[in-house]
């Protein structure tokens, strides 16, 4: 089929690491138009060298384009988000939201994309997010999971403006994805930033509380653990650098946990280096997830929409 | 630095936060009204009374608390007739939401802690803090990582977004003398009349009451303390002990000195359930710089895996993890039990 055409939106670390992502990795999608504000950002001048479109008018410029894109990624910030939502809607082009603003659904593409019916516009959640919900949805298959948290460390020199000023944001719809997503009943997150030098891969831990006789030695456990290296192995289809440092620990029943036993995994995710260096993984997860699921959806459209007029 | 005369600092004391940490957090509400009557009646002008990683902290990763910490917020605020409850958070872990709650417990000191290089975090916090009528305090944690003139500089991001005082927190209790006054100096400079300087001292290679009157003559005007130091690593300069000293000094505190030594003696000591001790791998966490909290997670882990908790501690710090990255130790001592399987 033809490639789908794609506007990025927001001209920053995401935005520019998304494009080399949807360059050398998409299969169905490509890039034609990246939009900023900042006429001197890196961003933009890069996007121009490889011949893409490129505007820093905002969004009221690209939809006053002839050509519209069938996809728009939202890289700016939840409330531009919020504002250019309506706009896209009203164009029938397929918003894909990489900040916070969840106007439409979370989404992490290998657990709940299937189930979702309006995809029109999706919520990438957070890096975190992309990182751990999948292991609490694995584990949530096996077992009823009441209670997940997880503990994400970026390196410092990966956290951008708009993540230190928002980490409140950051956390709160990381663990609501924990439940909405991950399936838990309740969850927690929380982010460490590291400046150690040389920086820190991301790292993203996940406790799951589990029934007690899941945390003894048994098929309950071996369930567990072939579940989440299943979706281990799923995820590395897009993020080839997202790995386990350990075998899921699981911890034994204790009265402070209500009874509960829990199992604890350990995960790195090491960045492609499209843009910044291979210790930002947190970046390399979300753009990766944000063009898997831009090629996924324009599998779909494909399959339901009737083919477009030849000359229209 | 000749005068010590006429110096003064307000004592806090966080035996009821810092303190938790060594009782696992599992602090009752009677514990607390005792405690607290006892050091409002000993004049202490602030207490400060959270979970020990802060609101929030109730957790897997930092260990869940007995007692939910509002409701102890709730009890300490009551207890108190003159002196102010003060809270914990740490940006990343607690949020707005929980400072919302905490003041509505009655809470009306807000201390917001940031790594020490990491100020930045912490401006929505303070803005909201200050918004909600709160006093403010800023906590620069495991200062010992970077320059005085670094710290300074991050001090001035959290007096900008409204912090009224900036605390030099020697979270590894790794600072000695001169690395506390340096720095202390460094932030007085900096802040002038926009905001205080205060310190927070560890015993991980015994300093925390030196390094506190090092502080003092420094110009910090506000210097935390714990009841028997209790508290994380080897524990936490003692207030009954920094009272008497800083009476000695001449440094005001305005602390009853018999008050505060017999709330230590007479109800701290028969309810704690471990003592603070420097031990090996109290001293490694001030040797190798290692966040105090980490210990009984240190601890934990060793019973588990079969590594000593000083060498688990040692690689933590070789690592550089930071406050908050208590779920490296599993994966530190894990990669250790195999590596010794290996070798």
């Amino acid at each position: 089929m033809a490639k789908k055409t794609a506007a990025i939106v927001g001209s920053g670390n995401i935005g520019t690491d998304l494009m080399f992502k949807i360059m050398r990795r998409s299969t169905n999608v490509e890039v034609k138009y990246m939009i900023g504000v900042d006429p001197a950002s890196d961003g933009l001048a890069r996007a121009a060298r490889l011949g893409i479109t490129t505007s820093a008018e905002g969004v009221d410029w690209l939809l006053a384009q002839d050509e519209l894109p069938d996809f728009v990624f939202e890289c700016t910030s939840a409330k531009a988000h919020e504002v250019n939502a309506p706009k896209y809607k009203a164009a029938g082009i397929h918003a894909i939201d990489l900040t916070p603003a969840a106007v439409g659904p979370y989404l992490c593409p290998v657990v709940n994309l299937d189930a979702l019916e309006d995809v029109l516009n999706v919520n990438m959640i957070t890096c975190a997010g992309q990182a751990t919900t999948p292991i609490v949805a694995a584990i949530s298959s096996v077992v009823p999971v009441d209670y997940a948290e997880i503990v994400a460390s970026i390196a410092s020199k990966s956290a951008g403006p708009g993540t230190r000023a928002n980490v409140d944001e950051f956390t709160e719809t990381t663990a609501k994805a924990l439940e909405e997503v991950g399936g838990a009943k309740r969850g927690k997150a929380i982010i460490i930033i590291n400046p150690v030098e040389p920086p820190m891969i991301m790292r993203n831990t996940v406790y799951a509380a589990i029934p007690a006789d899941a945390a003894e030695p048994g098929e309950l456990q071996d369930k567990i653990t072939a579940a989440i290296h299943d979706a281990v192995t799923k995820i590395q289809d897009y993020v080839p650098g997202y790995s386990l440092r350990v075998d899921p620990q699981f911890d034994t029943p204790r009265e402070d946990w209500n009874g509960n036993g829990r199992v604890g995994v350990w995960v790195q995710v090491k960045g492609a280096a499209d843009y910044l260096p291979e210790y930002a993984g947190n970046l390399d997860i979300i753009t990766s997830a944000a063009t898997r699921t831009a090629d996924l959806l324009a599998q779909r459209v494909d399959a339901t929409n009737l083919p477009t007029p030849v000359g229209a | 630095m000749t005068a010590t005369n006429h110096l003064r600092v307000r004592l806090t004391d966080t035996t009821l936060r810092d303190g938790s940490h060594a009782m696992s957090h599992k602090f009752t509400e009677e514990h607390v009204r005792a405690i607290v009557r006892a050091l409002d009646e000993a004049k202490v002008e602030v207490i400060e009374v959270t979970h020990g990683d802060g609101l929030g902290g109730s957790s897997f990763n930092y260990g869940f608390s007995l007692t939910p910490e509002l409701d102890l917020v709730r009890a300490a605020v009551d207890e108190a007739r003159n002196a102010k409850i003060a809270v914990l958070m740490l940006p990343g872990l607690g949020t707005i939401h929980d400072l919302n709650q905490a003041h509505e417990a009655g809470a009306s000191v807000a201390r917001i802690a940031t790594h020490c290089t990491e100020a930045d975090v912490s401006i929505q916090h303070f803005q909201k803090a200050r918004k909600l009528g709160m006093e403010t305090v800023g906590f620069l944690m495991l200062s010992h990582r970077t320059t005085p003139e670094t710290l300074a500089k991050q001090a001035r991001i959290m007096a900008d977004a409204g912090c009224q005082c900036v605390y030099v927190v020697d979270s590894a209790g790794a600072l000695i003398l001169e690395d506390v006054s340096e720095r202390v100096s460094a932030l007085v400079t900096e802040l002038g009349a926009d905001a205080q300087v205060g310190f927070h001292g560890h015993q991980n290679l015994s300093f925390g009451v030196a390094n506190s009157v090092y502080a003092a003559r420094a110009g910090a005007q506000q210097i935390d303390g714990t009841l028997l130091a209790l508290g994380a690593g080897a524990g936490n300069s003692p207030t009954e002990v920094l009272a008497a000293a800083f009476e000695r000094l001449n440094i005001h505190t305005g602390v009853d000195v018999h008050g505060v030594m017999a709330v230590a003696e007479d109800f701290v000591k028969r309810i704690i359930t471990r003592m603070p001790i420097m031990d090996r791998a109290s001293i490694m966490q001030g040797y190798a710089g290692v966040y105090s909290s980490f210990l009984i997670h240190a601890e934990r882990a060793a019973e588990r895996y079969g590594i000593p908790a000083w060498q688990i501690l040692e690689e933590v710090g070789k690592a550089g993890y930071v406050g908050g990255q208590e779920d490296m130790i599993v994966d530190v001592a894990v990669q250790l039990a195999s590596g010794a399987r290996v070798a």
